[in-house]
């Protein structure tokens, strides 16, 4: 009866071989690495990049013990930091070789030390969170409102625009708070309004207001949907815009998050310097939109040294050069969206733009007076210009929409869409909590943490030994099972792991120990009403199931409140909590079941059992 | 080894009444510190900024104090923490200074006092941050014990999931009791041990109950007080150990864990304390008085299986 069917056996040896190889990597730690990430927004890493670095480590003959590619950066394992130091220079010189313009960050980094078998199977260590690593941490909080109130704005023009070009009078149109306010003499040019508005947005709810008989109003909102849309648009932005901006620092794993409706949150491990930090953060790139100078023998003379007055030499992307006059047409500030798709005639991939009301009335103007010439769009960024893209202007261009195609992949044309949206913030952020931990802090957290593991555990594990001689061994190992296969878990979710994370951990042992001490006394009071040993094993588990299901539920209850609204350090704890609780019902029951059968089960006869001392009130 | 030998069921129900009261002396007490000293909430639910800096030397603290106070900071609270050579220095948030330069601002003062201060960590809290903190922990508190009375109620019976919680929340009452008596740094990390002494006490009862529904199932002619004492008795072996187990382990923590862990795991021993006080001494005499009894439990079916037993 104390036999678990071979199919069991080999489930739960699998979950502990699987435990084992997800825990390795948690024990190798790191090795230093060089990091190579794109300098400037334009710029992607491509496969090509790394057979340039590959040589560059090989023309000095560097030794280095991998490369490894993801989605931000390459990066490259080395022996020791001497090497890195030195592989850092080799490198930089070859992608930088203008020291005064690097296109490329390259930054001294960490890289787990594991194997690359278990990388190659998504075996990673555990992430530490800042608490345990050193870094800063910022709490962003998006200006939703400011978003609303800039969109209005740019709403009440586009109306103003709207009504001009449909011959409607009407007696001013003013942002009153969360509303435009349309002012009319008779309600038949409101009724015409009302007409045109509708039918050329879906965002705007319309209500009519009559303050006095000579006074008619049309009050325009946003509707939710466009309100949310905004909302959703400025986070994804704002996003977009910190992923391009932290880059620059050369952060080896920047998190960067968005944490309820308007908050978004960005961590940079190993990061001390916070000035420089909030100086990235609050940088800003823009986007510019002037003339190209084409005038015949103007660009040659401008290579050739003799720029002309009011141009500037710079390069198209992909490297020509090209000369651009000096006056800005539009900024990025009028640019709301830039979406890729794909040309409404031709089908080649495009991308189109959407002007605010006053970019669109200076582009309809500047277009019709410059058609078949070239216009560059350029991107800023630290002070450095580069053109984007340089089309010819074939027809005006009025509504606000504009394409941009021609000679273009859609994975350019989704590129294009992404920098021209890059640059800027959709809302103004302010910065509403900042942590910066110190690097010996953390490790010293590590150390601290690990330590009350550690004794804690061997503290129980002598306990149990002593007070139920072999079952209790067995529960030490399942408990040490436990530990395990938490660890494995929390290294496969790629789970940060936090002081309070490492709390939950020792507390969770500490708690997962009462299934087995559920389980054993059970069968000492089985063994000490006068069951057999066999029949007292089978009875002590079965009973004891209900118990533990029931308190563990109760348990993880409380885990899960606290997951869904903690933050922070609570949800660091409940997350290593209610994962311990999985682990432990799984390790308590099963894996000690297992091991008792093994040592029990097979016998024939078995005469006593060794869970210490049973004592009866008989004796 | 074997720490419990009892022959007889201990007539824990006969003094049922003393429990109580002694429970519910604590419980006023906890209450009335609560109501008077508050409790020492930490930036992180007040807002506002805190500084921790390490010295080579112990460094005097009243310099430290003046110097801030000359720069602004009237109010700050200079202090030791952990060791004589780190110290803690909190700042209110102020409407007047742009909260993010704070931090640097405090550390020229520092530096001009002398020392060479190494900056250790700094944790800036806006006002906003910390209410919706506390809101959470209190969304987070109900849902905890919504939960709780649903499921107790589903698997046992109302009465068992009204009386666990109220023995419950009375342990998480006496906790902040302690904690705003000896006016500890009530933290996040606090919040989430006291969330998790709930769920970890209300598991002590359910083993308890557990017992009391098999032992009306089984006993035919025992009484209500009769079925709790050998309820407890019976699990009172278990009881200990584990909570023992628990206790160990926190002990490791309060004595490795360091200044972070210290109030973490000093929220954890007076819950474990607490918890096996109330969820045994308080919650069965509480079922008790609910007036449960034999009949809530037997149905037809159950009736059967033990037959075939």
């Amino acid at each position: 009866m104390n036999r678990y069917p071979l199919w069991k056996n080999i489930l739960i040896g699998l979950v502990l071989f699987f435990g084992l190889i997800y825990t390795l990597p948690n024990f190798y730690g790191e090795v230093p690495a060089v990091q190579v990430s794109s300098g400037k927004a334009t710029l992607k890493l491509d496969a090509s990049l790394k057979g340039t670095i590959e040589q560059a480590l090989n023309d000095a003959r560097i030794e280095h013990t991998g490369l490894f590619t993801d989605a931000n950066s390459i990066r490259v394992r080395v022996p020791n930091t001497d090497v890195q130091l030195r592989a850092k220079d080799a490198i930089e010189k070859r992608l930088n070789p203008d020291p005064h313009d690097p296109s490329y960050v390259v930054a001294l980094n960490l890289l787990s030390a594991s194997p690359s078998w278990l990388t190659a199977i998504h075996a990673l260590p555990m992430y530490l969170g800042l608490d345990l690593r050193g870094g800063v941490h910022f709490l962003l909080q998006v200006d939703m409102p400011g978003a609303i109130t800039k969109r209005l704005d740019a709403t009440a023009a586009d109306l103003r625009t709207l009504l001009r070009d449909k011959n409607v009078r009407h007696a001013g149109i003013t942002r009153e708070g969360n509303n435009v306010v349309l002012r009319f003499r008779d309600a038949q040019q409101r009724d015409t309004a009302r007409r045109a508005i509708g039918a050329s947005t879906a965002d705007l709810q319309l209500a009519d207001r009559d303050d006095a008989a000579d006074d008619l109003k049309l009050v325009a909102t946003l509707s939710q949907a466009a309100q949310k849309n905004i909302r959703d648009f400025a986070i994804k932005q704002n996003i977009t815009t910190l992923h391009n901006r932290i880059n620059e620092l050369g952060v080896a794993e920047p998190v960067i998050q968005q944490q309820g409706l308007d908050r978004i949150v960005v961590q940079l491990p190993g990061v001390q310097d916070v000035a420089k930090a909030k100086d990235i953060l609050g940088r800003t790139a823009t986007l510019e939109v002037r003339l190209v100078d084409d005038t015949p023998g103007a660009l040659e003379g401008a290579l050739a040294g003799s720029v002309p007055l009011g141009t500037e030499l710079y390069n198209e992307r992909g490297g020509s050069p090209i000369l651009v006059k000096n006056q800005v047409v539009l900024t990025g500030d009028r640019l709301t969206d830039a979406q890729p798709g794909f040309d409404g005639q031709t089908h080649e991939p495009a991308v189109h733009l959407t002007l605010d009301a006053a970019g669109s009335r200076i582009f309809r103007d500047v277009t019709r007076e410059n058609v078949g010439k070239r216009m560059a769009i350029l991107l800023i960024e630290k002070g450095k210009g580069e053109v984007v893209t340089a089309p010819v202007i074939r027809t005006e261009i009025g509504g606000g929409r504009v394409q941009i195609s021609g000679r273009m992949t859609t994975q350019e044309a989704s590129d294009v869409a992404l920098l021209l949206r890059a640059g800027s913030l959709a809302a103004p952020m302010e910065i509403i909590e900042e942590r910066t931990i110190g690097p010996s802090l953390g490790a010293e957290n590590i150390a601290k943490g690990f330590h009350s593991t550690l004794w804690g555990f061997v503290a129980i594990a002598i306990f149990m030994s002593v007070y139920y001689m072999l079952f209790g061994l067995v529960s030490v190992v399942a408990l040490a099972a436990n530990l395990l296969l938490l660890v494995a878990l929390l290294s496969l979710l790629q789970a940060t792991l936090t002081l309070p994370g490492i709390a939950a951990m020792a507390l969770t042992l500490g708690m997962a120990i009462d299934a087995n001490v559920l389980i054993n006394e059970r069968i000492r009071e089985e063994l000490r009403n006068g069951a057999t040993p066999q029949a007292a094993i089978h009875a002590g588990y079965e009973r004891a199931f209900d118990t533990i299901l029931d308190s563990n539920i109760t348990t993880l209850i409380a885990g899960i409140a606290l997951l869904v609204f903690g933050s922070g350090p609570v949800r660091g704890f409940a997350v290593v909590h209610c994962l311990g609780i999985l682990t432990s019902m799984f390790s308590a029951i099963l894996i000690s079941r297992m091991l008792v059968n093994f040592i029990y089960g097979r016998r024939r006869k078995v005469e006593s059992l060794s869970i210490g001392q049973i004592w009866k009130p008989g004796n | 080894m074997e720490f419990f030998r009892i022959k007889k069921d201990i007539p824990f129900m006969r003094h049922a009444l003393v429990f109580n009261i002694i429970s519910l002396i604590t419980f006023v007490l906890a209450v009335f510190f609560l109501a008077t000293r508050g409790l020492h909430l930490s930036v992180e639910f007040t807002g506002g900024t805190l500084i921790e800096v390490t010295y080579t030397q112990a460094p005097e603290l009243e310099p430290i104090r003046t110097a801030l106070a000359a720069n602004g900071y009237p109010d700050a609270q200079v202090q030791n923490f952990g060791s004589a050579r780190d110290v803690l220095i909190r700042l209110p948030n102020r409407g007047d200074l742009d909260s993010a330069k704070v931090s640097e601002r405090t550390m020229t003062t520092l530096h001009s006092v002398g020392g060479a201060p190494e900056l250790r960590r700094v944790e800036f809290v806006g006002p906003q941050v910390g209410k919706e903190l506390a809101s959470d922990g209190a969304m987070a508190l109900l849902l905890v014990i919504f939960g709780i009375v649903v499921y107790l109620a589903m698997r046992f019976e109302w009465r068992f999931a009204v009386s666990a919680i109220i023995a419950n929340l009375h342990d998480v009452v006496i906790i902040l009791g302690f904690f705003a008596f000896f006016q500890w740094e009530f933290s996040l990390p606090v919040l989430a041990a006291v969330l998790a002494v709930l769920g970890y006490s209300v598991n002590e009862s359910v083993v308890v109950f557990d017992r009391v529904r098999e032992t009306f199932k089984k006993k035919r002619n025992m009484s209500t007080p009769q079925v709790l004492d050998h309820a407890i008795t019976s699990t009172i072996s278990r009881t200990v150990i584990t909570h023992g187990s628990t206790q160990m382990m926190v002990l490791a923590m309060l004595l490795f864990g360091g200044e972070t862990l210290h109030y973490f795991a000093m929220a954890l021993t007076i819950g474990i304390l607490f918890g096996i006080y109330s969820s045994v001494l308080v919650a069965s005499p509480l079922v008790m008085w609910l007036g449960v009894s034999r009949e809530q439990f037997i149905r037809p079916k159950k009736e059967k299986e033990e037959a075939v037993v």
